[in-house]
């Protein structure tokens, strides 16, 4: 029997069972994961002005393992730090495949798009001895792209190139292609694998997830860090740590919790080991779509009229 | 003629390593004959980095790259200690070893087995395996059926050290428990655990199946022995710090050139621009003193990359040159000797690290306070794990007036200076022997041998006017 799409969205919501994706693996929806991808829907992924962090990021996805999901679940047909070729061999299957399933591959873009001085600050390869911008890149296989997941702070919105004074005018995937392109912003920075490979997933067995109006996935990032942070009963008894190490709301060391929306508190990092605010290190808004800009200073504590509102308790 | 015997190769980009990177090399008579590396992203982190908060720079740094950001957190943690004058206690001290520690063990492991096996190892007929060059994959069907297991295993195996970093420090990669001061908490008695357990199974990895491996690989590709040798120039900053204040350190601070072990002085630094992208103005100057603004379109220039040199030579930084450097390693300077030497050093990390656990003491402070001073200068100097890394800062008004980096790739994939002196990747690819042009395959076990990290080499380098000179521990 195949999971309906609200059973499944609830085994996304880490705050539905506190696991996540790692619920993937109940046989049910493995198996039907396993008919909607039979013969593997094919990737391309494309990196720009980044560091390779997401990347690196979805490596660290355990259940799914990424073996699984790059052997079971998709077909990753081009990915410049994970596959075998390299060069004119590279570049020429990238042309290959992508005008073979036009319509039909995801495009995944990793990275911000430089569009500055026709966007030379940032070239992906070459093709017939001319450089191939990421600029370029993006548009062309963008409009042949099914759908598009921009993966990461520099892809949903620019990030950390695009910091002022934003020297190669770094931009996000949106603002190149426009908001009428079919397109997922995934944000953080890194991104969350589960977010990554729960997105996905939903594209597949049930098309299009639900999105707010930053086209972000709402079964990961509708609340506040704040909303489901474990020291949410520090700040309501207005206990606040004045030097790291100490208990209590990171609020005056500059967490940006409240500002930023995600489920980290819930999911947590790497396998859920651990997580930001966990360490007590105030939280520095890297999911939020203004990171690093609008949430800078980093340490700074978010102005007073920002703080949430100590609601009355319902008794 | 000679000239109908010549070829050029070009592979842009240059696949499975971290960032942009394009190799242009001249064959002739089946063996390379000129090289020249193409860095092909710049960002401008230095740019970006002026006018905020001194404190963040430990965070926008980490950005720099995703496989190696503990290390730039590591280095700028040491710059913004020293530009606010502060010690952290020794539970800092050794967390933060612990935590870039074991990112290195994810670093070694990742680029062994997922971004170089495939030259050596012939990956299943499945994406992302294919398309692959074809080329002389020697090893006998069931090594490399292993090698390939080991590679999946590998997958597993290396989200590991990543878990024990965050333990520590919250997340990776990028992680937010570094501070200027020390770190943001306590070592808990689970924590330590949690550590420990992890890292024995990481060493029973390293020990049977990475290191062992690595000489299988050494032993059916003896040739390269012989491959890719480059200036025989080695130089490291150090890092692992053993003691407050570091006049200790796991690996040690030096260079070894003319077969010679030699002091680092880091004034005698220099970058040369003239086949940069960058303005000529100021090329030969140390980084602290030069200007530099892009020049997208230069007549001849043909990377974003700097060349930096040491005392106006080039040098290899990275695992062969710490374990050189440090009298770990003795073997020579080749294609297999650097894998043999991260191997190795995986293993003295991962002892080293299991020590270091133990000296943690619960209770004892974590942080030292400190705050954001009005006027400043700092320096920090570390390894990270692709090589020497250095970051500078220049505080005016509580904020940054200039930050720079000068990273491990930038050494390595350096273009010619303004002496039109080869950097060391493209110098040791000179002589490779190229057996079919369509499929070059040796030329990218001589590329990746030296891990390189484009993300890190490439960015502006801006420092304005004077740096005031740093005692180099």
């Amino acid at each position: 029997m195949e999971p309906t799409r609200r059973e499944f969205l609830k085994l996304c919501t880490a705050s539905a069972v506190g696991l996540g994706i790692s619920q993937l693996y109940i046989p049910k929806v493995v198996r039907a994961l396993e008919q909607a991808v039979a013969g593997n829907p094919p990737v391309i992924w494309i990196q720009g002005a980044g560091d390779d962090g997401c990347l690196v990021s979805l490596l660290n996805t355990t259940h799914p393992t990424i073996a699984e999901v790059l052997l079971k679940i998709i077909s990753l047909q081009y990915n410049p730090t994970i596959m075998a070729s390299a060069g004119e061999k590279a570049i020429s299957h990238l042309d290959v495949i992508s005008e073979k399933t036009k319509g039909n591959f995801i495009l995944v873009v990793e990275g911000a798009i430089p569009t500055k001085d026709g966007g030379v600050y940032c070239t992906i390869g070459e093709r017939n001895g001319k450089h191939i911008t990421m600029l370029e890149a993006v548009k062309d296989l963008g409009a042949k792209a099914k759908a598009i997941i921009a993966l990461g702070a520099c892809a949903t919105h620019g990030g950390i190139p695009a910091g002022k004074p934003n020297p190669t005018g770094a931009k996000g995937v949106r603002d190149v292609l426009g908001k009428e392109a079919t397109i997922i912003n995934i944000p953080g920075c890194p991104a969350h694998p589960d977010w990554f490979v729960g997105t996905l997933v939903h594209l597949l067995m049930y098309g299009m997830p639900e999105l707010d109006d930053q086209a972000r996935p709402r079964m990961f990032f509708g609340d506040s860090i704040h909303q489901n942070c474990p020291n949410y009963s520090y700040y309501m008894e207005g206990q606040f740590a004045s030097k790291f190490g100490e208990k209590g709301c990171l609020i005056q060391l500059g967490c940006k919790g409240p500002e930023t929306y995600s489920d980290c508190p819930l999911r947590r990092w790497n396998s859920g080991v651990e997580w930001c605010v966990g360490v007590g290190a105030p939280c520095i808004g890297c999911c939020s779509l203004g990171f690093p800009d609008e949430v800078s200073p980093l340490y700074a504590s978010l102005p007073k009229e920002l703080w949430p509102e100590k609601q009355t308790e319902v008794t | 003629m000679q000239v109908m015997a010549r070829r050029k190769i070009v592979i842009d980009p240059v696949s499975r390593i971290e960032g942009h990177l394009g190799i242009e090399v001249e064959v002739d008579k089946g063996k390379v004959v000129d090289a020249r590396s193409m860095g092909t992203l710049f960002r401008g982190f230095e740019i970006i980095l002026k006018g905020r908060d001194p404190r963040d720079a430990q965070h926008i740094t980490q950005r720099i790259c995703g496989v190696c950001s503990a290390s730039h957190s590591l280095a700028a943690s040491y710059n913004l200690d020293s530009a606010f004058g502060v010690t952290p206690p020794d539970n800092a001290r050794i967390i933060r070893n612990l935590v870039v520690g074991a990112n290195y063990l994810h670093s070694h492991i990742l680029h062994f087995y997922h971004l170089s096996a495939l030259d050596y190892v012939r990956g299943p007929d499945t994406a992302p395996f294919i398309p692959r060059y074809e080329g002389d994959y020697r090893l006998a069907k069931d090594v490399n059926d292993a090698c390939v297991a080991h590679y999946l295993e590998a997958l597993k195996m290396r989200i590991l050290p990543h878990e024990m970093r965050v333990l520590f420090a919250g997340k990776a990669p990028h992680h937010v428990g570094f501070v200027p001061g020390g770190v943001t908490q306590k070592p808990t008695v689970d924590k330590i655990t949690g550590f420990l357990w992890r890292l024995r199974r990481v060493r029973d990895f390293i020990d049977n199946v990475y290191v062992p491996d690595v000489m299988k690989i050494a032993s059916a590709y003896s040739d390269y022995k012989k491959i890719g040798v480059g200036h025989k120039n080695l130089l490291a900053y150090g890092v692992f710090d053993l003691d407050s204040g570091g006049k200790n350190k796991l690996f040690k601070r030096g260079r070894y050139t003319g077969g010679k072990l030699m002091d680092v002085d880091a004034a005698k630094i220099t970058e040369d621009v003239r086949y940069s992208w960058y303005e000529d103005k100021t090329s030969g100057k140390n980084p602290a003193e030069g200007i530099t603004t892009p020049q997208p379109h230069k007549p001849d220039a043909y990377s974003w990359s700097k060349a930096p040199r040491y005392d106006g030579a080039p040098y290899e930084v990275g695992p062969l040159a710490r374990m050189s450097v440090n009298g770990d390693y003795k073997g020579g300077i080749s294609v297999i000797d650097r894998h043999i030497a991260r191997a190795l050093e995986t293993q003295k990390i991962a002892g080293a690290l299991e020590g270091w656990l133990m000296q943690l003491k619960l209770d004892k402070p974590i942080w030292t306070e400190c705050s954001v001073p009005e006027s400043s200068e700092g320096c920090g100097m570390v390894e990270a794990p692709r090589g020497a890394l250095g970051h500078w800062i220049r505080i005016r008004n509580h904020k940054i007036e200039d930050y720079q980096c000068v990273v491990p790739t930038t050494w390595n994939i350096s273009p010619r200076d303004d002496k039109a002196v080869r950097g060391p990747i493209e110098e040791a690819l000179i002589d490779t022997p190229v057996a079919d042009p369509d499929n070059p395959v040796e030329l990218l076990r001589v590329v990746r041998s030296f891990d390189p990290c484009l993300a890190c080499a490439v960015h502006l380098i801006r420092p304005n006017g004077r740096m005031k000179k740093f005692r180099v521990v």
